[in-house]
């Protein structure tokens, strides 16, 4: 191994690295505010690359009709508890999130014509799947909002397996690649950087600072930290943890869509690929100790390139090395942290 | 009252059920149509929606269920189509893990089964099992005498962490040595894997000659990009589980010059009129994509109708010893696989001996190279 090989490798990591720290600070971010750990949060990249491969082809995509079902589910939930004499208030404006989005968005998509330049299949990818976040906190989780840590875990584990076999019927088995954003090449010494890679790490870096901008200094992001850090707190104070949930869900919704969008011209994906993605940027999470956003984008550019340096050395163990990242973590973790007793 | 209600359903339903078994050939099939194999699976479901309800007059019943890729749900499924359908032959499954937990049921209730897959078994337990597509040794016999032709001295490798990848190595390996090419860096990758930058650096850091690249289907482009887009001059070499129209469309330009094994169905059109497979396969091939779409054909669907062409072939011989549903009747079906000769199928023609339950000779295989996009019959 020389120099210019372990260059190009760390340029590898850090560009996967990039993604997973998306992923980790999405994780950390729907921990923190509603306690819930997301598994799906990888389905959503899936979903998000081979619904915009979908676009390019000139196809309607699967995910279209499960973002109008969810909505009129979503639409009748509210609606039979409107009759019951629960809460009038917004309904009209939920009736119209929940059912008049999507339709719209539908009759737009058949109106259109099929081909689209790369920013528009990227803006409709974004408006057909981000919506699905606060449809899915409102379906599955808002119901059992209270509950302990361990029933949401399992929510998310159900949602997880339903979001993979829906991929399975809306994409098919086989994978997809995307054209890049740019084709443009930069050579530095024996390193290539293609254009897509800085879009890539550049849009994370962007995300990320977009992030802290909005938990730092606007009203909302401030409303959620509070809510992360005592939720009956911020309801005494008038912010509603129902909204705040919905809310981190489109954060969540749109970081994991996102990503999915940049790397999809840059790897194939398939309709189970989300998984292992998410779980890489839940290791990420750990090492963040799903608490620390800064930690845990570090912890996915360490991910990132260990697991490119072991490909590498030991492809047969890649994944290996990884997942066992962990228990150093967890052991380092659980010695230098106070452990605080959860009660439910 | 409603006793005697429930009694007179009761003894209809089991009335018509049994003359279902008595009747019918039933045929149970598990397959994989979800889970990481899905892309195989999937076409192969698709075919038996398509095949004849009656062999040598005789009602057959297909009973298709999914093993969601997953070996102890292939176990579950053949333990139920064996004890409660009854059936007569089992087919299955398109992975290999999931066909090696049903070759178990078939050998405890002596059943016969048609694997999709290259299964390998051990002799005693491999009586009751016959296989439709080439055995690894096959195809990788046709690659080396290709780089023993072209001079080729060394080849890299990289496959799938799975049991594919681990029985292409095993078959190839001993090949290369007797050809007396070098086997050089030997490279893993998964088929959900987002980077082979790392094993592909490796190999052509290592400047082998050729490179072998054992995947399947879109999951096989990854390394052929890695490859070409890091410079990589050298032939590469695919095997026959990547030969699918996703592949070309994800590898695209990647893909060119590209040369796989392949069974002849795939090229029907191409290989020469004398094959005995050549108008079986330009006929299903035509009727399965006037059913699922052009260009939809894959050769796993070929080897799914290949099982047909198995069973419809041993049928009408075990017909003529016992009546079906019956333990005797599954003997003799097996017997007759096992000695029936010159079965013409789409992926070539069959003879199994009791050593070899593959039956596919040299007439099973051709080389072919990726042309503008498509597949392309290489000249002997």
């Amino acid at each position: 191994m020389d120099l210019d090989i372990a260059l190009i490798l760390t340029q590898d990591g850090i560009t996967t690295g990039a993604v997973y720290a998306l992923l980790a600070i999405a994780l950390v971010l729907v921990f923190a505010v509603t306690r819930v750990i997301f598994i799906p949060q990888g389905e959503y990249v899936a979903y998000g690359a081979l619904t915009m491969a979908m676009l390019q082809q000139g196809k309607v995509p699967g995910t279209l009709w499960l973002l109008v079902a969810m909505g009129v589910f979503a639409a009748l939930l509210d609606g039979v508890r409107a009759m019951r004499g629960g809460p009038r208030v917004g309904l009209a404006a939920s009736l119209g999130w929940t059912v008049a989005y999507p339709l719209a968005l539908a009759a737009l998509l058949y109106a259109m014509p099929a081909t689209q330049s790369i920013i528009v299949q990227a803006a409709l990818t974004l408006a057909i799947l981000v919506p699905l976040g606060p449809l899915m906190y409102r379906l599955a989780y808002q119901p059992v909002a209270e509950g302990s840590v361990l029933v949401l875990l399992i929510v998310s584990v159900a949602i997880h397996v339903s979001m993979v076999g829906l991929g399975l019927l809306f994409f098919g088995a086989e994978g997809s690649r995307t054209p890049a954003f740019s084709d443009a090449q930069f050579s530095v010494g024996a390193l290539t950087i293609s254009g897509q890679q800085v879009w890539v790490v550049v849009a994370s870096a962007a995300l990320i600072v977009g992030l802290w901008l909005f938990f730092d200094r606007s009203l909302y992001g401030k409303a959620l930290r509070a809510t992360a850090i005592n939720r009956n707190g911020a309801r005494l104070m008038g912010f509603s943890p129902v909204f705040a949930g919905k809310l981190t869900f489109v954060l969540a919704a749109f970081i994991g869509v996102l990503s999915g969008i940049l790397i999809a011209p840059l790897t194939t994906i398939y309709y189970d690929t989300g998984f292992l993605i998410g779980l890489k940027g839940f290791v990420a999470a750990i090492i963040g100790g799903l608490a620390s956003y800064p930690i845990a984008a570090a912890g996915a550019l360490l991910v990132g390139v260990l697991e490119s340096f072991s490909s590498f050395w030991a492809s047969a163990y890649k994944e290996v090395f990884v997942f066992t990242l962990i228990i150093p973590v967890l052991v380092w973790r659980s010695l230098t942290s106070h452990h605080i007793e959860e009660d439910e | 009252m409603r006793m005697t209600k429930l009694a007179a359903v009761l003894s209809t339903l089991a009335l018509f059920s049994s003359q279902a078994a008595l009747a019918d050939i039933t045929v149970g099939v598990s397959l994989s149509t979800t889970g990481p194999a899905a892309s195989l699976g999937i076409p192969e479901k698709n075919v038996f929606a398509m095949l004849p309800t009656k062999i040598a007059g005789e009602n057959v019943k297909y009973i298709v269920l999914d093993d969601a890729t997953d070996p102890s749900a292939a176990s579950k499924n053949a333990r139920k189509l064996v004890s409660e359908d009854k059936v007569d032959v089992l087919v299955g499954s398109a992975s290999t893990p999931a066909s090696v937990a049903i070759a178990e049921v078939a050998f405890e209730s002596k059943t016969p089964q048609v694997a999709i897959s290259p299964v390998n078994l051990p002799p005693e337990k491999s009586a009751w099992v016959f296989r439709t597509p080439q055995n690894n040794t096959l195809m990788a016999g046709a690659l080396v005498e290709h780089m023993k032709a072209s001079g080729v001295k060394s080849v890299g490798f990289i496959g799938f962490s799975d049991v594919y990848g681990e029985d292409w190595l095993n078959a190839i390996t001993p090949l290369l040595a007797s050809a007396g090419i070098k086997l050089g860096a030997v490279e893993r990758y998964a088929r959900n894997d987002t980077s082979v930058s790392g094993q592909v650096l490796k190999l052509v850091a290592s400047k082998p000659d050729a490179i072998l690249v054992v995947g399947s289907g879109s999951p096989a482009a990854l390394p052929q990009t890695g490859l070409v887009e890091r410079g990589f001059k050298g032939q590469i070499y695919q095997t026959h589980a990547a030969v699918n129209q996703a592949f070309l469309s994800v590898a695209g330009k990647a893909a060119e010059g590209v040369i796989m094994p392949v069974g002849p169905v795939v090229v029907a059109k191409q290989i020469p009129d004398s094959h005995p497979s050549k108008k079986l396969g330009i006929e299903f091939v035509q009727k399965y994509e006037e059913k699922y779409g052009a260009g939809s054909f894959v050769s796993f669907a070929g080897h799914a109708y290949d099982a047909y062409h198995l069973i419809e072939a041993a049928v009408p011989v075990a017909l003529k010893k016992a009546k079906p549903g019956t333990p005797e009747f599954r003997k003799a079906l097996r017997d007759a696989m096992e000695t029936n000769k010159e079965v013409v199928a789409t992926h070539g023609v069959y003879n199994m001996t009791p050593t070899d339950h593959f039956g596919l000779d040299q007439r099973g295989r051709v080389l072919i190279r990726v042309e503008g996009g498509a597949y392309k019959l290489l000249a002997k």
